[in-house]
Formats: structure tokens, C-alpha cells, sequence
């Protein structure tokens, strides 16, 4: 049905459109002008000022300092292993709390999940969490202690809880009757009709590991176990820029400095912003999820 | 509660486990680790209520009842973190709040497809990005020569270092968790959104609504359960404002505005001194302030509204 639209929804229309492609311009600018900032000869843009449409020079300088630092090289190795290694145990514990409780035939299913919910909204503080797995775990100044404590997601774990609940219970109740233990129910049936959410998961929990430090400078004492966001925090928020250039003359350090903030930034950016693209589709469906239920 | 009650809920258990053990041995890792990880530090936040000391431990430390409550209450930093605390978590509220609704009402308006879509996927990119990253950039904006003065001088303002200054944490604070979030808090709202039945909006054409009066009458009761049950949520988390941003964005300057209660918290108990007690104390008064603020907006939307979280 087409209804011609009177003059005030036009304005209204057009304003709308502006407003949008504004904020599409004060979304991406700061990052543009980082990157600009990053590629830019060091020189020229301490002597620049005003918006960044363009680098000004090009220069890779900063990332080869970046790129060649050990502590970045560390930080991103930490983080690697984190991520893979963080998500592989988050996704596994996740589903078996997800299968499990969602299982009708469970009689424990609705304590344990009143018990989880609760977690949601009450807990003991960050200090008592914190002699747990420091003093009493002994798990400081290991990796475990920014993988172990985070295994589950009580809000990842309902949104996945939901999407088990809608297979069919008949499918499952036939497969048993074929004999098939609840593991193997779960691996060939459950698990393969449950993909979608399960790279929902992945994203939530690899982006949560990627972008974490807060465990890090509670836990790791041990400059090599730092993770990237730790390493960026010391360049970044602390400026100390200096261990990268050692061999620049003293008044060129603070020109160099500043590229090499901007080129780290793109550094630790860029891989999330290229993989994005992708997983997109995926995560819109896991909001949504997690929003039917809830 | 007969006597007879818990023997026979028992054997109905005992009778459930064995035709389900498969069950309950997988749930057990689970149920070990809510046990160990979210309930011991419930336990563990006993010592709130005594003199903790390492040595000792948990159980042998001795009882000092009320006294760290009573020292947070008595404190010069009692109302200046409380005050920040909820003066931040305002702002959050005023500003951070409606912007997404108001956001997703207006992607609904567009007309082409590809153009909102297009709109959509670059609004969340900025929530994928580190907050150590952006806070980076936020530092780095806000420095003398930096992005933000640049625009302030355009604008006839003066250079100034903008994070040393008190009054400006709060907006530079809420202006960049608003840049960072608005867009990927919209999806929740779109897809309540994508659940209201367009036949509402072919009836109300009809009937000659105004496109403002369709939002009015349609758009906003449709993503009204939506709206309560977020804003149940803000209001349970009224007292806690994340420390993460705050210890990155904040120096001693600027302690006046920027220091809230958790990062009051880490800084007493963890980074600069060890009072554990004491800041457990303070953490649980927190805990069980936003509790309480929880319960009483979950109750106050079911008697004015049918909404609830529980």
C-alpha cells in the first residue's frame, strides 16, 4: 500500500537521513584519524593541527617500532593463547550447563538455575574473589587465573540454555529409545543442530577474552604474561613509549611517541575490525535470543 | 512441613539420579564451578564483619561486628565515592538511557533497507574496540593539541588539559561510554521491534495516524515490556559504575568527581594498600544497596505495569 506522504514527513525523512550519516561521521572520524595519525611522517604531524582527513606524509616507521617490539610480540602471544585456549573450556563448560538445564527429566534443573540467576545480581565483591584465586587457589601470576575464574557466563549460558530448549523433545526422546547415551545425544544431535548459537558464543566469549586486562593486572605479576591490553594500557594510558626507541635522538622521542600510540591502537584494533564484517549476522542473532527470554 | 516431607523428596531425588545419572555427572562441573567462584567469595565476604589477616584466614580472623561499616559511614570518602557513584550512574541514566531507544526509533524510520543496514553495522563497531583502546584514544583526545581541543578552539574555546580538570570527567566519562555502546545497544530494541505485527501499522494508515502518531500508539507500547525491563536492570545497577574505565580515564586531579566506590574499593584493597576488611566492607555495601535497588524497581513496575524482570 503506497500513501503519498505530506511535506513534513519529507523534512522529517531528509532530516533523518542527515542525522544518520552524522552519526556515521562522529562513529568512524576518531578512528580514520587514528589511522591517519598512525601512518602520518612523525614530524608533520606534531606540527599539524586540526581534523585529519588524510595522513600527513606517509611514514611506517611507527609500526615497525610497534611491530618489533618484544612486549607487543608477548602480549599478543598471551592473548592468543587466552583467546583459544579461554573460549575452547568457556564453550565447554557452557554447554554442559546449557544441556544439562535444559533438561525437563533434571529434577534439580530449576534450584540450580535459581542459584545461577541469583549470581546475576548479587555477589561477594571484588576483594573476596580476589583472595579466592590469589590466596587461597594459589592461581596468581598464571593464565589459568584469567581463564579459570570467567569458565561461565550465566548470561551466555541462559541464552544458550534457550536455544537447546527448542529442539524438538521427541527427537532426543526417539534417539533414546535407539539407545543413545545423553553424551552422544548432545554431541550428534544437540550440538549439530545448535551451530548458529554456538558461534554466537564464540564471538561473546573470544571478544571478551581479546579485550579483557582488568584479571591481568589483578593476577599477573610476570611482565611476560601479560596479555596485549596490558602491554597497551603501559603505552597507551601510561606513556611509556620509551623502551620502543632506544635509538632515537631525544627531541625526535615525543614525535615518535605519538605515532607509535596511533599505530599501536591499530595494531590491537585491526583484527577484531576485520573479522567483524563476518561475524556480524551471528551476534544480532545472540542479542536477540538472550532478549526473547529474559 | 510434615516430618515425613524431605525423606520422600529424598528417595524422589535418589530415584531421579539413577535414571538420569548421565545427567548429573555432567552438571557437576558446572554446579563446582558456580560453587567455588561465585558462592565461597559470598562466604569469603564474611570478613567484612572481622579483622582479616592472611595468617589467620577466613574462619580464625576475630569478629569486629560493625566497625568497618561504621568507619566507611564515618569517613571523609564515604559521601565523595557515594556521591560520584550515583551522579555518574544519573548521567548514564539521563543521557545513556533513552539515546538508543531514540536511535532505534529513528533506524525504524528509514526507508531503504541497505541505508539502515548500513547504518546499523558501522553504530557497532565502537563496541568491539578494547575499552583500553578507546580510553586510550579518549587520553590521547583530550590532551593540550589534542582532537577535542582542536574542536574546543575552533569553537573559540581555550586548549586546556581536559582530564586534569574535575568538571570535566563526568561528561567526557558519559560522552564516550555513549560513543561506545549507543549503536549495540540498539539491537535489543530492534528486535522487539521486528516483533510488532505490521498489520497494526496498515490499520492505523488507514485510519489517516500520522507517522508520530504511529510510534506514539504502536512503536513505543510495542518495545514498552523492552524499556521497563532494561531500565529494572539500570536501576539495580544504579550504585555500581564499572571500574575498568574509570581507573584507566582518572588521576589524583580529578579524585574530586571520578572516584567511585569500586575503584575506591581496588585502590584501598588491592593497588595501593590492603585494607581487606575493610574494602569488603565497602564492596558489600554496595552489593547489597544495588540488591535492594533491584527488588524495590522490580516490584514498583509490577504494581504500575504488568512488566517484571521476576
Amino acid at each position: 500500500m503506497k500513501i503519498k506522504t505530506t511535506p513534513g514527513e519529507r523534512i522529517f525523512d531528509a532530516a533523518n537521513v542527515l542525522l544518520m550519516l552524522l552519526l556515521i561521521v562522529v562513529t568512524l572520524y576518531p578512528l580514520w584519524h587514528v589511522l591517519n595519525a598512525s601512518l602520518s611522517d612523525s614530524g608533520r604531524l606534531m606540527g599539524h593541527s586540526g581534523l585529519l582527513l588524510l595522513p600527513q606524509g606517509f611514514n611506517l616507521d611507527a609500526y615497525k617500532l610497534v611491530l618489533g617490539n618484544p612486549a607487543i610480540l608477548s602480549g599478543y602471544r598471551n592473548t592468543i593463547v587466552i583467546v583459544v585456549a579461554g573460549t575452547a573450556l568457556n564453550l565447554a563448560f557452557t554447554i554442559l550447563g546449557a544441556y544439562t538445564l535444559s533438561r525437563k527429566s533434571f529434577m534439580l534443573r530449576n534450584p540450580i538455575m535459581l542459584a545461577i540467576v541469583f549470581t546475576m545480581f548479587f555477589n561477594g565483591g571484588i576483594i573476596p574473589t580476589y583472595l579466592l584465586i590469589n590466596n587461597t587457589l594459589h592461581m596468581g601470576n598464571s593464565l589459568l587465573a584469567l581463564i579459570v575464574p570467567g569458565l561461565i557466563s550465566s548470561y551466555n549460558l541462559i541464552i544458550m540454555r534457550t536455544s537447546f530448549q527448542e529442539i524438538s523433545e521427541s527427537l532426543l526422546e526417539s534417539a533414546r529409545i535407539d539407545g543413545a547415551g545423553e553424551i552422544r545425544i548432545l554431541l550428534q544431535i544437540v550440538i549439530p543442530l545448535s551451530m548458529p548459537v554456538i558461534a554466537v558464543m564464540i564471538l561473546f566469549y573470544g571478544v571478551g577474552h581479546w579485550n579483557s586486562w582488568f584479571g591481568a593486572i589483578l593476577y599477573i605479576r610476570d611482565r611476560d604474561l601479560f596479555p596485549l591490553q596490558l602491554v597497551l594500557r603501559e603505552i597507551l594510558i601510561q606513556n611509556s613509549t620509551d623502551s620502543m626507541m632506544a635509538g632515537a635522538a631525544m627531541g625526535d622521542r615525543e614525535a615518535i611517541g605519538e605515532s607509535v600510540k596511533y599505530a599501536t591502537v591499530m595494531v590491537a584494533t585491526l583484527p577484531i575490525l576485520f573479522i567483524y564484517p563476518f561475524l556480524q549476522k551471528y551476534f544480532v542473532k545472540g542479542v536477540m535470543i538472550g532478549a526473547i527470554k529474559e | 512441613m510434615s516430618g515425613r516431607a524431605v525423606p520422600h523428596k529424598l528417595s524422589l531425588l535418589w530415584t531421579n539420579y539413577k535414571k538420569n545419572k548421565a545427567i548429573y555427572w555432567m552438571a557437576l562441573p558446572v554446579v563446582l564451578y558456580f560453587l567455588v567462584f561465585k558462592y565461597l567469595p559470598m562466604y569469603g565476604a564474611m570478613i567484612a564483619f572481622k579483622d582479616y589477616s592472611i595468617g589467620k584466614g577466613i574462619w580464625g580472623s576475630e569478629w569486629v561486628g560493625l566497625q568497618h561499616f561504621r568507619d566507611f559511614f564515618e569517613s571523609y570518602y564515604f559521601w565523595r565515592i557515594l556521591k560520584n557513584t550515583l551522579v555518574l550512574s544519573f548521567y548514564q541514566l539521563l543521557f545513556g538511557f533513552p539515546a538508543p531507544i531514540l536511535l532505534a526509533l529513528l533506524l525504524n524510520e528509514l526507508k531503504n533497507e541497505w541505508f539502515k543496514r548500513s547504518v546499523q553495522t558501522v553504530s557497532y563497531i565502537p563496541h568491539f574496540i578494547s575499552i583500553v583502546v578507546i580510553c586510550g584514544m579518549v587520553v590521547d583526545f583530550s590532551a593540550r593539541g589534542g582532537l577535542f581541543n582542536t574542536i574546543i578552539t575552533f569553537f573559540g574555546g581555550t586548549d586546556t588539559a581536559l582530564l586534569s580538570d574535575p568538571s570535566n570527567f563526568r561528561t567526557i566519562y558519559t560522552a564516550s561510554s555513549i560513543w561506545q555502546e549507543l549503536g549495540f545497544s540498539t539491537i535489543i530494541y530492534l528486535a522487539a521491534l521486528s516483533g510488532i505485527n505490521p498489520e497494526l501499522y496498515d490499520a492505523a494508515r488507514v485510519d489517516g495516524a500520522s507517522r508520530l502518531r504511529q510510534v506514539w500508539h504502536i512503536t513505543l507500547p510495542g518495545i514498552m515490556p523492552m524499556i521497563v525491563i532494561l531500565l529494572i536492570l539500570r536501576i539495580g545497577g544504579l550504585m555500581e559504575i564499572g571500574f575498568e574505565k574509570i581507573i584507566l580515564l582518572y588521576n589524583p586531579n580529578v579524585y574530586d568527581t571520578a572516584d567511585v566506590i569500586s575503584s575506591f574499593v581496588y585502590r584501598k584493597g588491592i593497588s595501593e594498600s590492603a585494607e581487606f576488611s575493610y574494602t569488603t566492607a565497602v564492596g558489600l555495601f554496595q552489593s547489597v544497596v544495588n540488591f535492594i535497588l533491584l527488588l524495590g524497581a522490580n516490584r514498583l513496575s509490577k504494581a504500575v505495569s504488568d512488566n517484571k524482570l521476576f
